[in-house]
């Protein structure tokens, strides 16, 4: 084989540059990470529906109270145990889950999912 | 003989009767549909919401911003600039603009370059909503042509066919254009249309008042329900003679001047 050396030598950088998040995090020590949202309870400490339903399908959630509230005049999402709460991404989400960024974008940007909510919807952090 | 004749009697008397059910029933279907209409509106439930404008009260505040400023403070209309860039719910314009048909040599002297508050006339027939490809904007039952911001692609259509410029396009990102953003209403972002929502948030929160007509220092705006004969707006348009934009065009405007 001709220029063994190079060509190897080429495969092996290659290697290392594609593996870089593999090794790099490896060496951080940080291979298991996780997110830890901040579950802030300023509001109480119940949801519009249990925890794990909200953890798996909040955004379809959202998108149904969307299209009710915009389009069909569906103002109220009726909770499990029969707690009435507006259909509102900022007067009822926001009003408890108050830290959008320890709680929404922890997990959004350990996912690289985009949400568009916030182009138009305005955010209101705790103390601020 | 006979027996051919009555063949020929058969034959004309089932193509009649084919063309009779054929054209007939949908016919009486139609007249019968129209039969129970006792009057405009009769047949619809609940309100119908409309603004009358009284120029004669607002035509002596002289540069008077209120109506302006409360709408676009409530809902987050930036303020770019820019005549090209322009977004506005509510706007004044010079009579002659607002009624172009009324316009002439001999126009009252009063009504020559009046300052007239102009809006999103809600039409019955709306032309932004027939061509909207997306459904984004649309009629609801009481009257109010709402616009979903989640569903505009940005084509500006609608902005074409609106015969009154009640539609504006977000060429850009509005927030850094925003002395002060309402948390309590959504921005818009770049690249949607948007207009005079008759105040639908507010309604929806029970507030039956627009913001335009509640901050309005002289009282000149009037909103609401047409279908209601013992209300404001009805007893208004009973007594006072009303102009209404280009109702030629067939949109069936529902905002009423007073002059």
């Amino acid at each position: 084989m001709y220029d063994k050396g190079k060509i190897i030598t080429g495969i092996v950088v290659f290697l290392l540059l594609v593996l870089f998040p593999v090794w790099y995090s490896a060496l951080a020590g940080r291979t298991g990470h996780v997110p830890d949202p901040v579950i802030s309870k300023s509001a109480g400490d119940r949801c519009v529906e249990p925890a794990e339903y909200m953890r798996s399908s909040h955004m379809d959630l959202l998108d149904a109270w969307r299209d009710d509230y915009v389009r069909h005049g569906g103002r109220a999402h009726v909770a499990p145990d029969g707690t009435r709460y507006e259909k509102s991404l900022v007067n009822t989400c926001l009003r408890c889950h108050d830290n959008k960024s320890e709680f929404c974008d922890r997990c959004h940007d350990y996912l690289g999912a985009k949400p568009i909510c916030w182009d138009c919807h305005v955010v209101v952090e705790r103390g601020r | 003989m006979e027996h051919g004749t009555n063949r020929r009697e058969f034959l004309k008397l089932t193509g009649a009767a084919a063309v009779g059910i054929g054209c007939g029933v949908p016919i009486l279907a139609a007249l019968a549909k129209e039969g129970g209409k006792a009057g405009p509106g009769a047949e619809a439930k609940g309100p119908r919401w409309v603004m009358v404008v009284d120029t004669r009260k607002c035509r002596h505040a002289d540069g008077c911003r209120e109506c302006i400023d409360a709408c676009h403070r409530a809902h987050n209309v930036p303020d770019i600039g820019t005549e090209k860039e322009e977004v506005k719910w509510i706007w004044k314009e010079s009579f002659e603009k607002a009624f172009p048909s009324q316009e002439g040599e001999y126009l009252m002297e009063e009504l020559r370059g009046m300052p007239t508050p102009l809006l999103c006339n809600h039409c019955e027939n709306p032309p932004c909503v027939r061509v909207c490809p997306t459904q984004s904007t649309w009629k609801r039952e009481d009257g109010v042509v709402m616009m979903d911001m989640h569903r505009c692609i940005g084509c500006r259509y609608c902005i074409v066919a609106c015969p009154y410029g009640s539609r504006s396009f977000n060429w850009r990102d509005p927030r850094p254009y925003l002395e002060e953003i309402d948390p309590g209403y959504p921005t818009r972002t770049k690249g949607v249309v948007e207009k005079c929502n008759f105040c639908a948030d507010r309604m929806a929160r029970g507030i039956m008042t627009p913001a335009c007509v509640e901050k309005c220092p002289e009282g000149a705006l009037v909103f609401g329900d047409i279908r209601d004969p013992e209300s404001e707006v009805r007893k208004i348009l009973r007594e006072k003679y009303t102009l209404r934009r280009k109702v030629s065009l067939g949109t069936d405007p529902h905002v009423f001047y007073v002059l």
